[in-house]
């Protein structure tokens, strides 16, 4: 297994740089270094002269992939790419183009990012896993039916919707909760409440949908078959059988998501104010701040990566029969 | 068990349970996202949209900025609160500073000889003893009265995240010398001052100061060493600025942030190495002598502002303009300010929360965003406006203001088709003036905020004579029962005909005439107004083609003059015609001399009339000079003339001393809230309902209880 990690760990290498020249030639495709320095610099009055300077001082003034005057590798070390490139390997993430340490903003973000995505992401697989096994334990009945078309509509509904329907109702309307808003500590309950339930919510459509289809796969099972001729109840056929059976998918999707509940979710923190990565990231796009573009690009990547990887190792525990090798 | 998990009815009444043991915690409303009973103090709560880029008082020019930065940095003058037009008086200064104009040689230029001649010209600014700065670490002393802070090392910076994990602070006094410290900050290059080019201009030396500071390269500058030579302390309180030549709107500048004191100390203790890896910044954490100082700055959550217990004590204005008093601008006149506490900005990016919370009474402020104008606004039989019913039950109020702000159609005066000073381009210009229907533009994408523009200045600026005939474009309007009224299509399609472009039509090569609109964005908005501005070039036959693009790619177009006709923007810095009547002078032309003359216009004689007209005072030779300034415009027509947005903010009644002010930003500190008033209504505003909880918990249980009766028979049921 070790052997296994280790090719994975490699493979991810050209991965990393692969992303990195993407967002790269994106970016710059988009926005030259020139047009970068008259956004931060401003509108009035900005003379070639600062923006020059301001380039300068960001190493923004060398060529983008290719420095044709320079000789030997400082062709290749001696661009943009390589200057804002080669420190991300080492998780250095430098400064914003508006002078802030990255690496500190990265890790003081990801928390309120965490305070969502975590409980959402546990409740919303409780209540997902225990409807999806009500509908299958109910399979062909009108509970059943009714159940998937009500789960079709919940997940044809925007989540946009979701998010500004529930700050009307419930924040608004109903006055139980803030509208929008964060805080530290014990004081970020109240403002945790809704983003939460709304992330549920949203999540209900699709969740639960797709664990009964996953139920109702292994349901169809010799080995089920036998349980119950066994004599087990259909409780215990469900929990102790189905249930454990259907876990490799659903331990795909939701260990591939753990690394990036880090990330945050752009609309949700967006719309409720909160401080975590998801505005980071969209604030930077918005800003145009490629230091940032680029580290969370990097860090979304190797998050993923990550993912993946925690999603081989929980084969193996979820199945004993799968080697990684 | 597994039946308990089954039913699911647990769901809903665990959530009230949860939201009750939630608000059990905190008192008063359960949706206040303040602190329980925040609202009875004399706090300001407010939100922000976007967060400030810096805070450097060098480096920061944009109102999301200067919202935060005027409260705290002072320069030496300011914008009287209640008195318009807008009058300059002293903050820091004692009184404001006389221009004394200079010959070439550094002596008195004799009183007979116009100011316009002046070699050099010098103001002496003398400031008021005992003003404090804030308690900061960067002046922190210890016993032995060196700096406490000034010699950082690893082990002391270990533990420290921000300013306030500092246990000592220290304050001194405001002189001259930190007033001459932040004007070499504005010159030097590192620092990327927006203004340095303009100020290199006119203050003496800055320029050279500039080139000494970049020879060095990348080894350290102790500006404090380094001399200025049009910028000298004379004494501890008083300091003076020598320009080259005349430029009688300095003094303007100096109301700015720009101009602010810094002292010498916060530079030593931020460039300290470890200080910018923790984000401890100058950019981040202001240190000013204002009446409030930032004490929490996360601009991604919320940013609050503390009273500055050095402040030096200032009273509310005692007189204001006609009608000030009867308004109730005076009620506390003589009253020390500032009367809020604290004020906290919290951040909010969507427009939905940010005014479901200012209805809910939890924000004092608002703007009105175009989704909620028919809830907040509407007009009465007679055209007035006025709140809506809503609205005014709430008691909330509304101010409007005209903004120092014009939005033009400019064209590019270098293009071959559009520009250029013949009568032929100088006639479609015209035609093209009449028929772009700014009253309908404004009516339909600006929800009737905004006034036509009849030149480029703004109604309030001096020589706009808004609501004269003089004052009006009658080469665009008729005047007509003492109100201007827009030409109509006929005599546009007239002066197209002149132009030799009669129903769209080039009489030269038979070509139907093809024009060019170089537009910023292409979204749903946007898309909208395009197709407007479609119809009315339709209206004369011609034909528009829009060329979208972004906003970067459009200033390098606009900077190699490759836009034909365009749309952009301009906001005053200062209450003077010269801020507006300079973006058509010939020399700040933008592709030959990358100034802010986007149109690229050039006319001699409107040069000339711009380079008296700046050293002319206010008064009837000014304003006959302007005329002819504006005619000559007109009549050229390198802009078609826009308009000027009006500001309309909101308040709730609670809040006093809101008078509408489109220049100035240090106003906080006149702004009072009735706190009681506020925690009556917001007590009264926000009471939960909890009832529909339950029923849905009841309607889930009727729901849940056939299943689980089901459940129940299937598990009892014997097998077939």
């Amino acid at each position: 297994m070790i052997a296994y990690l280790v090719r994975r760990v490699l493979y991810a290498v050209p991965i990393l740089i692969g992303v990195n020249l993407l967002t790269f030639a994106l970016f710059f495709v988009v926005n030259t270094p020139d047009e970068v320095a008259r956004l931060h610099l401003g509108d009035k009055y900005t003379t070639p002269e600062q923006v020059q300077a301001w380039k300068a001082e960001r190493g923004y003034d060398r060529p983008l992939l290719y420095a044709a005057g320079a000789a030997g590798l400082e062709r290749f070390t001696g661009t943009i790419f390589y200057a804002k490139s080669v420190r991300l390997f080492a998780f250095d993430f430098g400064n914003s183009d508006s002078g802030r340490n990255i690496g500190r903003d990265i890790r003081q973000r990801m928390w309120p990012s965490l305070a969502i995505a975590v409980p959402s992401l546990l409740l919303g697989l409780l209540l997902n896993t225990t409807l999806a096994l009500l509908l299958a334990f109910f399979r062909g009945s009108y509970l059943d039916t009714g159940g998937v078309v009500l789960c079709v509509g919940l997940m044809s509904i925007s989540s946009l919707f979701y998010i500004i329907g529930g700050q009307y109702l419930v924040g608004k309307l109903l006055q139980l909760v803030p509208v929008s808003g964060y805080d530290t500590g014990a004081d970020a309950l109240k403002f945790l409440v809704l983003p939460v339930l709304i992330g549920v919510v949203a999540g209900i459509g699709s969740g639960t949908r797709w664990y009964r289809t996953l139920f109702l796969e292994e349901i169809s099972r010799d080995y089920v078959r036998t349980a119950r001729a066994k004599g087990l109840s259909e409780q215990r056929v469900l929990l102790r059988h189905v249930l454990r059976n259907a876990l490799i998918p659903i331990l795909t999707g939701v260990v591939v998501l753990l690394p990036l509940l880090f990330l945050g979710s752009l609309i949700t923190e967006s719309f409720f104010g909160i401080p975590g990565l998801g505005s980071y990231t969209l604030d930077a796009i918005q800003r145009q701040d490629f230091a940032i573009v680029r580290a969370m690009v990097f860090l979304g990547t190797v998050l993923y990566i990550i993912g993946l990887l925690l999603t081989d190792l929980s084969y193996t525990l979820a199945d004993p029969r799968v080697r990684l090798n | 068990m597994f039946r308990a998990r089954l039913t699911g009815s647990w769901c809903l009444p665990g959530l009230s349970l949860a939201l009750g043991l939630l608000a059990a915690g905190c008192e008063g409303p359960w949706n206040n996202p303040h602190p329980a009973g925040a609202e009875a103090e004399d706090v300001l709560y407010a939100s922000f949209g976007e967060r400030p880029k810096y805070l450097d008082p060098a480096r920061s020019y944009s109102s999301t900025a200067y919202a935060f930065i005027a409260q705290i940095y002072e320069p030496p003058l300011t914008y009287h609160f209640l008195k318009r037009p807008f009058e300059l008086q002293p903050l820091t200064a004692a009184r404001v500073p006389q221009a004394r104009p200079l010959d070439a040689a550094g002596r008195p230029l004799p009183p007979e000889r116009p100011a316009g001649e002046a070699a050099y010209t010098e103001y002496e600014i003398e400031l008021r003893p005992g003003i404090r700065y804030q308690p900061h670490p960067a002046l922190a002393r210890g016993a032995d009265g060196g700096f406490r802070y000034h010699a950082l090392g690893a082990a002391d910076l270990a533990g420290i995240d921000a300013l306030a994990d500092f246990p000592h602070t220290g304050s001194r006094e405001l002189v001259a010398r930190d007033y001459v410290y932040q004007i070499k900050r504005l010159a030097d290059p590192r620092r990327h001052c927006p203004i340095a080019g303009i100020m290199a201009e006119y203050i003496v030396g800055f320029k050279e100061f500039r080139e000494r500071i970049k020879q060095r390269g990348d080894a350290p500058v102790e500006l404090r060493a380094m001399a200025l030579e049009g910028v000298q302390a004379l004494s501890r309180y008083r300091y003076r600025i020598r320009l080259r030549g005349s430029y009688p709107q300095f003094p303007y500048w100096l109301a700015m942030p720009f101009f602010a004191p810094l002292p010498w100390e916060a530079d030593a203790f931020y460039e300290q190495p470890g200080m910018a890896e923790r984000n401890l910044t100058l950019q981040w954490y202001p240190l000013g002598t204002g009446p409030y100082m930032l004490t929490e700055n996360n601009p991604n959550l919320r940013m609050v502002l503390e009273r500055n217990p050095n402040f030096r004590g200032e009273t509310y204005p005692e007189e204001g303009e006609p009608g000030d008093r009867a308004a109730g601008w005076l009620d506390d006149a003589g009253r020390a300010v500032p009367f809020l506490d604290r004020a906290v900005y919290s951040l909010e990016k969507e427009s939905i929360p940010r005014w479901s919370k200012f209805l809910q009474g939890y924000y004092d402020l608002s703007g009105i965003g175009s989704d909620n104008f028919d809830q907040a606004v509407e007009y009465g039989g007679g055209g007035e406006l006025g709140l809506t019913e809503e609205m005014a039950a709430q008691g909330i109020t509304l101010r409007t203001a005209v903004d120092l702000t014009v939005y033009y159609m400019g064209f590019n005066m270098l293009d071959p088709v559009i520009g250029g000073d013949s009568e032929r381009s100088r006639l479609l210009r015209r035609a093209i003036s009449i028929a772009v229907d700014y009253e309908e533009y404004i009516a339909i994408f600006a929800n009737d905020r905004g006034v036509p523009a009849h030149g480029p200045l703004p109604p309030q600026i001096f020589g706009a004579r808004a609501g004269e005939r003089a004052g009006a474009n009658e080469r665009v309007y008729r005047w007509r029962g003492g109100r201007a009224e827009r030409r109509g299509v006929a005599e546009a399609r007239a002066l197209l005909a002149r132009a030799g472009y009669e129903r769209g039509i080039d009489q030269r090569t038979g070509k139907p005439l093809v024009l060019y609109f170089d537009a910023v964005g292409a979204g749903p908005d946007a898309k909208a107004e395009l197709n407007w501005l479609r119809k009315q070039f339709a209206k004369l036959g011609v034909q528009l083609v829009v060329r979208a693009t972004d906003y970067n790619r459009f200033r390098d177009k606009m900077q190699k003059g490759t836009a034909q006709i365009f749309e952009w923007g301009w906001h005053a810095d200062y209450p003077d015609p010269e801020n507006f009547l300079f973006l058509l002078y010939g020399p700040n032309g933008q592709v030959r001399h990358y100034g802010p003359n986007s149109a690229n216009y050039a006319n001699p004689e409107y040069d000339a009339l711009f380079a008296r007209m700046k050293n002319i005072p206010n008064g009837p030779a000014r304003q006959r000079v302007i005329d002819r300034m504006l005619e000559l415009l007109r009549r050229d027509a390198p802009w078609a003339w826009g308009y000027h947005p009006v500001r309309y903010t909101l308040a709730h009644g609670w809040v006093r001393n809101r008078k509408p002010n489109t220049l100035s930003y240090n106003t906080l500190k006149y702004l009072r809230i009735d706190a009681a008033a506020r925690a009556r209504a917001v007590a009264a505003w926000n009471r939960p309902t909890v009832w529909p909880l339950w029923a849905a918990a009841g309607l889930l249980a009727l729901l849940v209880a056939p299943a689980v009766a089901g459940f129940l028979r299937r598990e009892r049921a014997r097998a077939r």
